[in-house]
C-alpha cells in the first residue's frame, strides 16, 4: 500500500510526515522490528526499512557500522519482510530503503511479490536511477508498489524532471551533497532544492540526510513535505550501553521529531 | 578514435554496464562524458595526450621476446609488451595522464584516487604532481601495510594517502570511500577511476586510453615474427590492462584472447578472486557485472597474493567478451603466479609486478597446450619492485622481521655464496620441477 495517503494525511493536519530510518537486524532481527514499533509509538509516520549492504556508498560511518554490526549478527534479506510486516500492521507506512544488488540477486520480480504480500509500500532506491530501472518500474507497477528515487543538489533540471516523473509515492530530496549522517545545519540548499522539485512535480518531497533534531525537523518541516532522519536514530541504538537504555533514547529522539514536525508551521 | 561497435546500448557492453550511482552523482557522470567526447576528436588535447605519451610516459613501450622463459612455455614463442617500462613502473599512467587533462578541462582543481597494489595511487599521484592538482588517494588499510613502499612513493609525490578501515580493507573498500568523497566534494573534484569498471562512461574511457597497448604491440608484433599472435595473455584484476591489450585484437577472429584472474589459494578453496569461475552477474562500484556474492547479494571478500587483483568484481566488458565468446578467463593462482614470478625473474632478468606473473603463469599453460609453433603476446603490465617484499617474504629470503635469511652455508664456502643457487646451465630444468609443496617455496637459498 502506497504511502500517499498517509503523507495526504499529514498535508491536512497543516504538518510535515517524519520518516524515521532503521536498518533491519540490529542488533538482532527482533531487536531491529520492536526498535521500528518503538519509531510508530513515539510518532514516526512512515518507517524507512534498511538492508544492510556490504558497500553502501551513499552511507556515513553510523549506518555503515549498523550495516557491518547487523551483516555479522546474521540478517538476511528475507528478514525484510517480517519488519515490513510488522511495521505496516503498528499502523505506520513501510518503505524499503535498499541498494540494488540484494533486490537483483533475490530476483526484482520476486521481491516486489514479496514485498507487497507483506504490507511493504514499496522502495527508496539510493543507488538505482530512473534510467536503469526499467525492471523495477515494471514490477512496481505490476504490484503498486511506491518507486521512490532520489535528487541532489547537483540535480539539472532535466533530471528534476525526468527522475520525479518516475517516481510514485514521495521524491526523496538529499539535502546536502555527501553521505547520510548528522549535520550541523541542514543549510540553505535544501529549501533550494525543495523548490526547484516542486517546480518538477506535484508529488510530496520529502528532505533526508543531516537532520538530527527537533529544532532541525522543525525547520525542515517548513517546506518539506517530509523529514526523513536516518543516522540520529541509528545512533540511539547503536551507542546505547544496553538494548533497553537503546529503546530508551531511540523513543525520546522520536518524540522530539516529531514534536518538531508539529511545530513547524505553527 | 576509437570503435566503439561492440558497445550495442548506451553505456552498455552486450548487457553489462550502465550507471548504478547515486543520483547527485549524475550531473558529474554527463559532464565527464561530454567533455572526453569532445576532447577526443579536438586536436589539442589528442596532441597533447600524445606528446605526454612521447616524452612523459616513454611510449611507444617496446616489446621483448623471452626464449629463456619461454622454454617453460611448451617451447611457444612468448613476447612481452613492456608496460612495465613506463613512467611510473605500470600501464596505469596511460589512463591517468588521460584523466588529469580532463580534470584540467572541467575546471577541476582536485583528483581523487583509489588504489590496491598502489600503481594506480602512484600514476595519479604523479600526474596530479606534473599538472598541479591536489591528490587524495584512498587504499585498504591491509594493501598500505602490503605495499608500504608504494604508500611512500605517493607521499613523497605531494599525495595524501587516507588508509580505509572498513570492510575487507582492501581495494573494494577504497572504491567505496573515493565514491563517498565524490558524492561530498564533486563541484571541485574528479575521480579518476583506476580501472575499467564503475559508471557509464569509465569502463569505455578508461579502455579508450589504454587502447594504445594494442595498438602498438599488435603493429610490433606483425614486425617482429610476420604474422598476428595466436593468443593475447593478461592479467585481470578491474582489467584495465587486459582490455588495453585485447581491444585492438577483437576484430581478429584468428587471435585468442584470455584473461588470467587471482585464482588464490584455489577456487575451491573460496579464498580468490576468480568471478568468472565463482561470481555470477549483479551490481557493484556503478556497474552491472560479474561480482563475487552471497545468496544475498552482499559483496563476498576476495582474496590474492596480488593486492592488485585482489578485487571481487570486473570490468563489464570482459564479462560481456565472455558471455559472447569472444574472450576466455582463467583462475591462476598464488602459487603459479610466484613460480613464474621466479622464472621470468631468473631466466630473462625481469622482476614482473605479481599481478603481471598471473599472465605469465598463464602464458607456462596455454604455451604447453598450443606447443612450439605458437606465438603469445603477453602483457607484462606492471614492474615487481613494488612487490621485492612480498616475494622476498613468500620465498623465505627476509624473516618475519624483515632481517635478511642467508644461507647456512654462505660464511663457510670460500666466498661464493652463489654456489648453492640453481645456475643458468640447469635453471629451466630446476623450474620445471620447482618443488611448490615446500614452505620456503626455495629461491636460491636450498642446497
Amino acid at each position: 500500500m502506497s504511502v500517499a495517503p498517509i503523507l495526504e494525511a499529514c498535508r491536512a493536519e497543516g504538518r510535515a510526515a517524519l520518516i524515521g530510518y532503521l536498518p533491519v537486524g540490529f542488533p538482532s532481527v527482533e531487536g531491529s522490528i520492536e526498535a521500528m514499533k518503538v519509531l510508530v509509538d513515539n510518532g514516526v509516520d512512515i518507517v524507512e526499512i534498511g538492508v544492510p549492504y556490504s558497500d553502501p556508498v551513499m552511507d556515513g560511518p553510523v549506518i555503515q557500522d549498523a550495516a557491518v554490526r547487523a551483516l555479522e549478527a546474521g540478517v538476511h534479506l528475507g528478514d525484510i519482510f517480517s519488519a515490513a510486516r510488522a511495521v505496516s500492521e503498528a499502523g505506520a507506512g513501510a518503505l524499503v530503503m535498499t541498494y540494488w544488488n540484494p533486490v537483483l540477486r533475490y530476483g526484482v520480480d520476486r521481491f516486489a511479490a514479496d514485498l507487497a504480500a507483506a504490507g511493504g509500500a514499496g522502495l527508496i532506491t539510493p543507488d538505482l536511477i530512473p534510467d536503469e530501472a526499467h525492471d523495477w518500474t515494471a514490477a512496481a507497477d505490476a504490484n503498486d508498489l511506491d518507486k521512490v528515487f532520489l535528487v541532489a543538489p547537483s540535480s539539472t533540471p532535466e533530471r528534476l524532471t525526468k527522475v520525479t516523473a518516475a517516481c510514485r509515492g514521495f521524491v526523496y530530496a538529499t539535502a546536502v551533497m555527501g553521505v547520510t549522517g548528522a549535520r550541523a545545519s541542514v543549510g540553505e540548499a535544501a529549501a533550494d532544492l525543495v523548490s526547484r522539485t516542486r517546480a518538477a512535480t506535484d508529488l510530496p518531497v520529502c528532505v533526508g540526510v543531516g537532520v538530527s533534531t527537533g529544532d532541525q525537523a522543525a525547520e525542515v518541516g517548513r517546506y518539506a513535505d517530509g523529514v526523513i532522519v536516518g543516522s540520529a536514530l541509528v545512533r540511539c541504538l547503536t551507542e546505547a550501553p544496553t538494548p533497553q537504555e537503546g529503546l530508551a533514547a531511540l523513543g525520546a529522539l522520536a518524540r522530539e521529531l516529531a514534536d518538531g514536525v508539529r511545530r513547524g508551521r505553527a | 578514435m576509437t570503435t566503439t561497435s561492440n558497445v550495442p546500448a548506451y553505456g552498455r557492453f552486450g548487457g553489462f554496464g550502465g550507471r548504478y550511482v547515486p543520483e547527485a552523482l549524475i550531473p558529474a557522470l554527463e559532464q565527464l562524458e561530454e567533455v572526453w567526447r569532445k576532447a577526443v576528436v579536438d586536436p589539442e588535447f589528442v596532441g597533447e595526450l600524445e606528446r605526454l605519451q612521447r616524452t612523459y610516459t616513454g611510449r611507444p613501450s617496446i616489446i621483448t621476446e623471452v626464449p629463456r622463459f619461454a622454454e617453460n612455455c611448451g617451447g611457444a614463442r612468448v613476447i612481452l609488451k613492456r608496460e612495465d617500462l613506463n613512467h611510473t613502473g605500470s600501464h596505469k599512467i596511460n589512463n591517468v595522464l588521460g584523466q588529469a587533462l580532463l580534470t584540467k578541462r572541467m575546471g577541476k582543481t582536485r583528483v581523487i584516487a583509489e588504489t590496491g597494489a598502489g600503481q594506480h595511487g602512484v600514476a595519479t599521484a604523479t600526474a596530479a604532481a606534473l599538472l598541479g592538482l591536489e591528490c587524495v588517494v584512498y587504499m585498504g588499510r591491509k594493501d598500505t601495510e602490503r605495499q608500504a613502499l608504494n604508500v611512500a612513493r605517493m607521499r613523497l609525490l605531494g599525495a595524501t594517502v587516507v588508509p580505509v578501515d572498513n570492510g575487507s580493507k582492501t581495494l573494494k573498500d577504497a572504491v567505496n570511500e573515493a565514491f563517498r568523497d565524490w558524492v561530498a566534494n564533486v563541484a571541485t573534484t574528479h575521480y579518476v577511476l583506476g580501472t575499467v569498471t564503475g559508471p557509464h562512461p569509465f569502463p569505455e574511457m578508461v579502455r579508450d586510453f589504454h587502447r594504445v597497448i594494442g595498438v602498438e604491440a599488435r603493429q610490433q608484433v606483425l614486425d617482429l615474427v610476420g604474422r598476428l599472435p595466436d593468443a593475447v595473455l593478461a592479467c585481470v584484476g578491474g582489467g584495465s590492462n587486459a582490455i588495453g591489450i585485447f581491444h585492438r585484437f577483437i576484430d581478429d577472429r584468428s587471435v585468442r584472447l584470455i584473461g588470467f584472474e587471482a585464482g588464490g589459494e584455489g577456487v575451491a578453496s573460496g579464498k580468490h578472486a576468480a568471478r568468472f569461475s565463482a561470481g555470477m552477474p549483479g551490481v557493484l562500484h556503478g556497474a552491472f557485472t560479474y561480482v563475487m556474492q552471497d545468496v544475498d547479494g552482499q559483496t563476498v571478500e576476495s582474496h590474492s597474493v596480488s593486492a592488485g587483483l585482489d578485487y571481487p568484481s570486473v570490468g563489464p566488458e570482459h564479462a560481456h567478451l565472455l558471455e559472447s565468446g569472444r574472450a576466455e578467463y582463467r583462475p591462476v593462482t598464488d602459487e603459479e603466479a610466484m613460480e613464474a614470478f621466479s622464472l621470468l625473474s631468473r631466466t630473462e632478468g625481469i622482476l614482473p609486478a605479481i599481478e603481471s606473473a598471473h599472465a605469465l603463469a598463464g602464458a607456462m599453460k596455454v604455451g604447453r597446450e598450443l606447443g612450439p609453433d605458437a606465438v603469445l603476446l603477453v602483457n607484462l603490465s606492471g614492474r615487481g619492485d613494488k612487490d621485492v617484499h612480498t616475494a622476498a617474504a613468500w620465498f623465505g629470503l627476509i624473516d618475519d622481521e624483515g632481517g635478511t635469511v642467508l644461507p647456512a652455508t654462505t660464511a663457510t664456502t670460500g666466498g661464493d655464496s652463489r654456489s648453492g643457487s640453481s645456475d643458468s646451465s640447469d635453471n629451466s630444468d630446476n623450474s620445471d620441477n620447482s618443488d611448490n609443496s615446500a614452505g620456503a617455496k626455495g629461491m636460491g637459498v636450498q642446497q
